[in-house]
């Protein structure tokens, strides 16, 4: 197991400083950032030269990568281009969308894995084809229409929420919006539990643990669910990079300050510091998380070690 | 049973939640209505640090506006540059001025403003070393070249054109005659900055210090700014309401969605998408008044192909091929009005705007503008492509409705068509760097309320905003002349003598003059925009 974490920890190396590279060549090709910051006039030409030199934009790109990287290992993500630590922004960013991110996938593993274990015990019955039709309704919409919709009508017309969310994003406020986020994933959740409970019903050891007569409760909880539970949490964990990075129509639309609001307004201004810093963070999430669903995998199923 | 009582748990948990919403939704910001009610009023996150010369867009013009005063402020109505802390301003050369300030101005931490805070601001700003955006706009006094050179190093620290001579007065040299100089001190960049600026620079970014009617309470950057009435504000335009509250929105739609659920008091831009609603939804509660911000279609006249004897023909003729009326009404619901001249409704008969200056030539008439077209040698290069950014602003409906009104006239479906080009950012480097070769979207946004300020910079040979490096003698030698008129009047007239130049010359096509928008709750009353499309927020009353 340790050789194993080991392993996967020394392949995140080049993973994460090919992405970097990736994001950081992408922002760089779109142009000088500084000529969208005088407005629809030219910026002078000195101060814009001197600019350029602060934020080391003048250096040819390797070398730019080279020293923001090295930045980057000591903790400094630069400034983006209203004065503000990069890492400040994060500080205000990250854990408003960290909460967004927990409610969606609290959501998920409630609403989803229980919906799945209920069609999936009872296929074919009508629950299951209501489910079924609901879920595909919910994938086929997209989460814009969801959010724009849920806001009109709880927010404006009924005035159970408010359409927007207050900068400290308190948890309550997210509810509405961490379902919007979560809609979709959720309808795959359900589908994935259901489908893998189907198979695993009519599985051996279900029938071995029904015949000692044990009681059902304790079959499907103990028996079945666990053992179906095992590409419901590879799918949930890949999810969390996902939502996090993805949260930006949502997050817009809901007023919602956190690291989709600041990855397009980064993009949107060109910010290259904001954009590849809060990328970076990202990409150690998409990791950090894939490494802990593969953990997992040994919780759930003993039968899956890794040597 | 262990994993059942756990969902049995989360299901709650989530019921409770979700009931808590419920209670939580439908209390308003508000505080006390009154003289001590607090606005709420939309906010977009200021793209650079607040500082008086290093702001040039809205958002933080917003706030220097409620926290500063200079030498002149200009009528909310009128756009006149009234004084301010200028006891008077007095010169005989049109070229040095004499500047007194008036006694009993205070910053809202208690210091003096004399003399030397405004000394003091205009040096930090000019200097090239504090990059400060607006540094241009000390351009004009004596020895900015030193403190502020185009390349290299500075070689000064102070302006040579700015001296104090006791407490209460400074002397102005500047370097040429400049005879409506003083009517432009009413940019916040020209604002008086305390001894804090100075002394702790990062402390006050973080909590901005000022002299005007409000004070910065609360600033969470990114997020929201409490501003507060400043109760012993000398001023006579004090806060008619307790403060105002500015909260960012990440999208100005969620912002109208808020006002319209009650949550909010102002928005100062109604998106393009609500206007056709905005009727219905507010009634008498929008406003759509006109700002000094023009729109143009600007050509290369670096590229030969542009430079030629029969382009003045060939850009008359496509001015003459734009149906203004109809884009201004069916794309832009009315925010727009068509253009007939290179300045604003806003500067007023006596500031120089004149309606229909342009005449003809800024007339729709398909006939006409195909001869003239063919005329000049036809379009260069077979076809017309209008570059925009595609990223904000809703561009591409206008631009296309430019090239249908063009196709329509040439009687060729691909005469004309819309070159996009994917960030703002990208976009003005490819303006800025003459990469262009057609025609772009081109607009100006006055900083004072000056004829002067729509022409010079934007036209003048080699000036600051001349993008497409357009050049003219005798525009050039008439703008001069109009600088260097003592009389308001007749400044004003030689000014739009060098604009019949540009009717001549056509070296961008006036579109139209934008309008502010802004949309407000029943809260409150007595909501107005100023000539730059900010809400003037001391007059707001709480109901």
């Amino acid at each position: 197991m340790g050789r194993y974490v080991i392993r996967r920890l020394l392949q995140m190396i080049p993973v994460f400083f090919g992405t970097t590279l990736l994001i950081f060549l992408m922002v760089n090709v779109m142009g000088d950032p500084i000529a969208g910051l005088c407005g629809d006039r030219q910026c002078d030409p000195a101060t814009a030269a001197q600019l350029r030199s602060e934020f080391g934009l003048d250096k040819p790109v390797w070398q730019q990568y080279l020293t923001y990287m090295g930045n980057v290992f000591t903790g400094d993500f630069g400034t983006a281009f209203n004065g503000q630590k990069v890492t400040e922004l994060m500080g205000t960013a990250f854990p408003i969308t960290i909460r967004l991110t927990l409610v969606a996938i609290f959501f998920e593993i409630v609403i989803g894995i229980s919906l799945g274990v209920v069609t999936g015990l009872r296929r074919g019955r009508p629950v299951d084809t209501t489910v079924l039709i609901l879920t595909l309704i919910v994938i086929s919409i997209p989460t814009f229409v969801t959010g724009l919709l849920l806001q009109l009508l709880l927010g404006v017309q009924w005035g159970v929420i408010k359409p927007s969310v207050s900068p400290e994003a308190p948890l309550n406020e997210l509810i509405i919006p961490g379902l919007v986020v979560a809609s979709v994933s959720l309808a795959y959740v359900t589908r994935l539990t259901r489908t893998s409970i189907a198979e695993n019903t009519r599985a051996d050891y279900i029938r071995t643990a029904t015949a000692k007569g044990l009681p059902r409760r304790r079959v499907v909880i103990r028996h079945l669910l666990r053992n179906s539970l095992i590409p419901v949490v590879t799918f949930i964990g890949t999810d969390v990079g996902a939502l996090m990075g993805g949260a930006i129509v949502t997050e817009r639309i809901f007023n919602i300050h956190g690291v989709g609001y600041q990855l397009y307004q980064g993009i949107l201004r060109q910010n290259s510091q904001t954009v590849v810093g809060f990328v970076t963070i990202l990409v150690l999430v998409f990791l950090a998380a894939n490494l802990i669903v593969d953990l997992l995998y040994a919780v759930l199923d003993p039968r899956i070690r890794y040597a | 049973m262990r994993g059942a009582t756990h969902v049995k748990w989360a299901a709650c948990a989530a019921a409770v939640a979700l009931a808590a919403t419920a209670c939580g939704g439908g209390d308003s910001g508000g505080g006390g209505g009154g003289a001590d009610g607090i606005v709420s009023s939309s906010w977009g996150d200021p793209q650079n640090p607040l500082e008086p010369a290093n702001t040039n867009e809205v958002q933080g013009g917003k706030v220097l506006d409620m926290i500063f005063r200079g030498l002149k402020r200009y009528d909310p109505k009128t756009g006149e540059a009234l004084n301010m802390l200028a006891e008077k301003i007095e010169t005989k050369d049109n070229q040095n001025f004499t500047v007194t300030v008036k006694d009993g101005w205070t910053f809202s931490n208690g210091e003096k403003i004399t003399a030397k805070s405004f000394v003091d601001a205009w040096n930090y700003g000019a200097a090239l070393k504090n990059n400060q955006k607006n540094a241009y706009f000390f351009g004009y006094i004596d020895g900015y070249e030193d403190v502020h050179p185009e390349s290299g190093k500075a070689s000064a620290t102070s302006l040579s054109g700015l001296k104090i001579v006791n407490d209460m007065t400074f002397t102005v040299k500047l370097s040429q005659k400049f005879s409506l100089w003083p009517d432009t001190l009413g940019y916040p960049a020209f604002a008086p900055l305390p001894k804090s600026f100075f002394t702790d620079h990062a402390g006050w970014l973080s909590k901005p210090v000022g002299n005007g009617p409000y004070t910065i309470e609360k600033y969470t950057k990114g997020s929201s700014m409490s501003l507060r009435k400043w109760d012993d504000y000398p001023g006579d335009d004090k806060a008619q309401n307790g403060g105002i509250d500015l909260k960012v929105y990440t999208d100005n739609n969620t912002a109208y969605t808020d006002l319209t659920a009650g949550n909010l008091d102002l928005v100062d831009d109604v998106p393009a998408s609500q206007l056709k609603n905005v009727k219905s939804d507010l009634g008498d509660r929008y406003i759509n008044t006109p700002a000094g911000i023009i729109q143009t279609l600007a050509f290369p006249f670096y590229d030969k192909q542009w430079d030629t004897p029969g382009g003045a023909k060939v850009r008359q003729g496509l001015s003459m091929a734009i149906n203004r009326e109809q884009i201004t009404n069916q794309i832009f619901q009315k925010t727009r009005t068509p253009a007939s001249d290179w300045t604003s409704p806003v500067l007023g008969a006596d500031g120089g705007f004149k309606k229909g200056l342009c005449g003809k030539e800024c007339t729709y008439d398909a006939a006409e503008a195909k001869k003239l077209i063919q005329e000049g040698g036809g379009i260069p290069g077979g076809q017309l492509k209008i570059a925009y950014n595609g990223d904000t602003g809703s561009h591409k409906e206008w631009v296309d409705a430019v090239c249908n009104s063009i196709n329509k006239v040439m009687g060729n479906n691909r005469a004309c068509v819309g070159a996009p080009i994917g960030t703002f950012a990208d976009f003005r480097s490819q303006v800025s760097q003459q990469k262009l070769n057609g025609p772009w979207r081109a607009g100006w946004q006055m900083d004072y309320p000056l004829i002067q300020n729509f022409l010079q910079p934007v036209y003048y040979t080699n000036a600051s905003s001349n993008d497409g490096k357009w050049s003219n003698q005798k525009f050039d030698d008439l703008v001069d002349k109009a600088n260097a008129e003592t009389d308001k009047a007749k400044a004003v007239s030689t000014f739009q003598d060098a604009e019949r130049v540009m009717v001549e010359q056509m070296p961008v096509i006036p579109l139209w003059y934008q309008n502010g928008s802004a949309g407000y709750s029943e809260n409150i009353t007595d909501v107005s925009l100023n000539q730059f499309s900010v809400p003037v927020y001391e007059q707001i009353k709480v109901k």
